[in-house]
């Protein structure tokens, strides 16, 4: 739900947006990829109400990311990809050569292109994730610099170990910056909108708390208000910073160890 | 694994992703891989169309059927061959490959790979109506219509009318889950329904609904074909244009809907085309089990997921296999007949299972 939000995307750059659960964010997304219509107010692309672009049309120029894909039938990731450029097919057509060379590029772009071949259900979950990038990458036009072209995830990061965090971190920012593309993202990891994000938007309860570049809007006072969690922001002798929660139960050292479930050497 | 930090770095791949020869080489290939599927499976049909009439309680040779020498009036292998087998057979593709297809787009509609065209209660309300015709009704004929399939399409429609009234009811939209399960009750109800129709009968009646029942290619010459295939034309247009769409559906509607799907439109046209397909082949076969579900698997086995393959390739395979079906229950216990239904089951179900357990 969500209560009188105003939001202007500029071109360009990667908004976050952070809120605890239920706090309106997919929402959020849902209405501004046109998948929801508000009952009041308005949304719109380019100026022109989001509603009034023909579906087609408004794929070409708006792509959106699930948190997680589960295609029924098992396709290669070939198949998956191409299914980016249903808005450029025609209606009992096969690919052309330039809906090839656009979804190469994408997977080459998330550099999952040696996995063409492969079946979507036996990759990893970080290369599912670029995979599912890559397909969305593929629905833009190649070379419409002059049209905003914004790509819309939600939390891309969630189900990922570390590692493949970092890898879609650095992806989210190429794109931004060699592509030009506009990213929208939510994402409840603390540490990456501050490394990823250059505007961060704070929802509660369905209203905006703060919004604005990202030093100003991720800071210990905004974040106990948002989680009622006590957030350190460390800045370390290199620059870096580090946003740290503090602990909420008591001091590792304090817990007495009585172990309740035990497994002794198992091998199977 | 990688350091993340060389993750900006394309991995070399077989081919160069930004040379436009490569990707145009590469969208001939997969149009000529389809075609050469398309080719596969249309040659597998061919043959089961010339082989399957030869094969019954009478071996017909080939040469002899074709033999111009002999006038068609003198030639009783043509005779068998034209006017008493090739009908049946025509039947079983017609048949087979509009449940193998509707099998399809059931599975894509519903997100389901157990959904068969019967799931969502078209047979059963078919089924009802035929019992209600074999029961009730005196045996009418007028011209090559018949109250027999005439009351199980009226069946079958008003089966597709409530499932589709209840799947909009809750949602302004298609809630896949109401339809399973309002498909659910729907077929336990008709099959309640059938059940008292039965004990209302007598023996003879009881009789001819069993048959019925089990599905029965025998149609009485060409023109029930032309029938159907005149019914069957707009479903088949539709089929042709979903491919795409079911496709991106795959991945669930809200997603399909970003990819430019309209989403609601391809679920109502997948729906009502599926169905009724579904109604005019079990009019007129009766409801022939397991090849909507078979077929289907088997070709993805074969070709992979891409339902712009799939589809085509189901619709022949589906055809083929039917009438491979029909010749060995023709073959079993010749001169005596099996119903098609019996075959279908007793190869589809072991496979079916053989399906579930490689999956686990």
């Amino acid at each position: 739900m969500l209560h009188g939000v105003s939001l202007d995307v500029a071109r360009g750059g990667i908004t976050g947006v952070l809120g605890p659960n239920g706090s309106g964010k997919t929402t959020l997304l849902r209405m501004l990829s046109g998948a929801l219509r508000p009952t009041s107010g308005e949304v719109r692309l380019d100026g022109a109400p989001i509603e009034s672009i023909p579906k087609r049309g408004l794929a070409r120029r708006l792509a959106v990311v699930p948190q997680e894909i589960h295609p029924v039938f098992d396709y290669t990731v070939l198949d998956l990809a191409l299914m980016g450029r249903y808005a450029h097919l025609g209606p009992f057509g096969f690919e052309t050569a330039l809906d090839l060379l656009a979804v190469r590029r994408a997977l080459a772009a998330t550099g999952t292109a040696d996995l063409e071949c492969r079946h979507f259900d036996t990759l990893s979950g970080g290369e599912k994730q670029r995979v599912v990038i890559a397909s969305a990458l593929a629905q833009f036009e190649e070379d419409t610099r002059d049209e905003g072209r914004l790509l819309v995830l939600d939390e891309p990061t969630a189900a990922l170990d570390l590692h493949y965090q970092i890898e879609v971190a650095q992806l989210l920012r190429r794109l931004a910056d060699d592509r030009g593309l506009t990213l929208l993202v939510t994402t409840h990891d603390l540490q990456f909108a501050w490394q990823v994000c250059d505007r961060v938007v704070l929802l509660q309860d369905g209203r905006v708390l703060a919004d604005g570049p990202t030093e100003e809007t991720l800071t210990p006072a905004h974040l106990h208000a948002l989680y009622g969690v006590r957030v350190d922001r460390m800045t370390h002798p290199d620059g870096s910073v580090s946003l740290v929660p503090a602990s909420l139960v008591g001091d590792r050292g304090r817990r007495a160890p009585t172990p309740v479930l035990a497994m002794h050497g198992a091998r199977r | 694994m990688r350091a993340p930090a060389e993750s900006g770095v394309v991995r070399t791949a077989a081919w160069d992703p930004h040379d436009p020869r490569a990707a145009a080489q590469a969208a001939a290939g997969r149009r000529r891989q389809a075609w050469r599927i398309y080719g596969l499976f249309g040659t597998l049909l061919l043959a089961a169309i010339v082989g399957a009439p030869l094969v019954g309680s009478t071996p017909l040779d080939l040469r002899a059927v074709l033999d111009r020498t002999r006038p068609f009036a003198d030639n009783l292998d043509a005779q068998i061959f034209f006017i008493a087998r090739l009908p049946r057979v025509l039947a079983a593709g017609l048949v087979g490959a509009t449940l193998a297809v509707a099998g399809v787009v059931m599975q894509a509609l519903l997100r389901n790979p157990l959904a068969t065209p019967f799931t969502l209660g078209v047979s059963s309300g078919s089924a009802l109506g035929a019992m209600l015709a074999l029961t009730f009704l005196p045996t009418w004929t007028g011209g090559a219509l018949t109250s027999v399939p005439l009351a199980s399409l009226a069946g079958a429609l008003g089966a597709v009318a409530i499932v589709y009234a209840l799947a909009q009811v809750r949602h302004r939209g298609f809630s896949t889950d109401v339809l399973l399960l309002a498909g659910v009750t729907l077929n336990a109800f008709f099959s309640a329904l059938i059940l008292l129709v039965q004990y209302l009968s007598d023996f003879t009646e009881t009789m001819r609904t069993m048959r019925w029942l089990m599905g029965d290619l025998d149609v009485a010459g060409y023109r029930p074909l032309v029938i159907a295939m005149g019914l069957l034309l707009p479903a088949a247009v539709a089929f042709a244009w979903l491919p795409r769409s079911l496709n991106a559906l795959a991945l669930g509607a809200e997603q399909a809907g970003s990819r430019g799907v309209p989403v609601l439109g391809v679920q109502r046209l997948a729906f009502f085309a599926a169905s009724l397909a579904t109604g005019v082949a079990v009019s007129l076969a009766g409801p022939i089990g397991f090849v909507g579900i078979i077929v289907p698997h088997l070709v993805r086995l074969l070709v992979g997921a891409d339902h712009r393959i799939v589809m085509p390739a189901s619709a022949l395979f589906g055809a083929a296999f039917l009438m491979a079906c029909d010749a060995l229950a023709r073959l079993v216990l010749s001169p005596v007949e099996l119903p098609v239904g019996v075959v279908t089951a007793v190869v589809g179900a072991p496979f079916f299972l053989w399906l579930l357990i490689r999956k686990t």
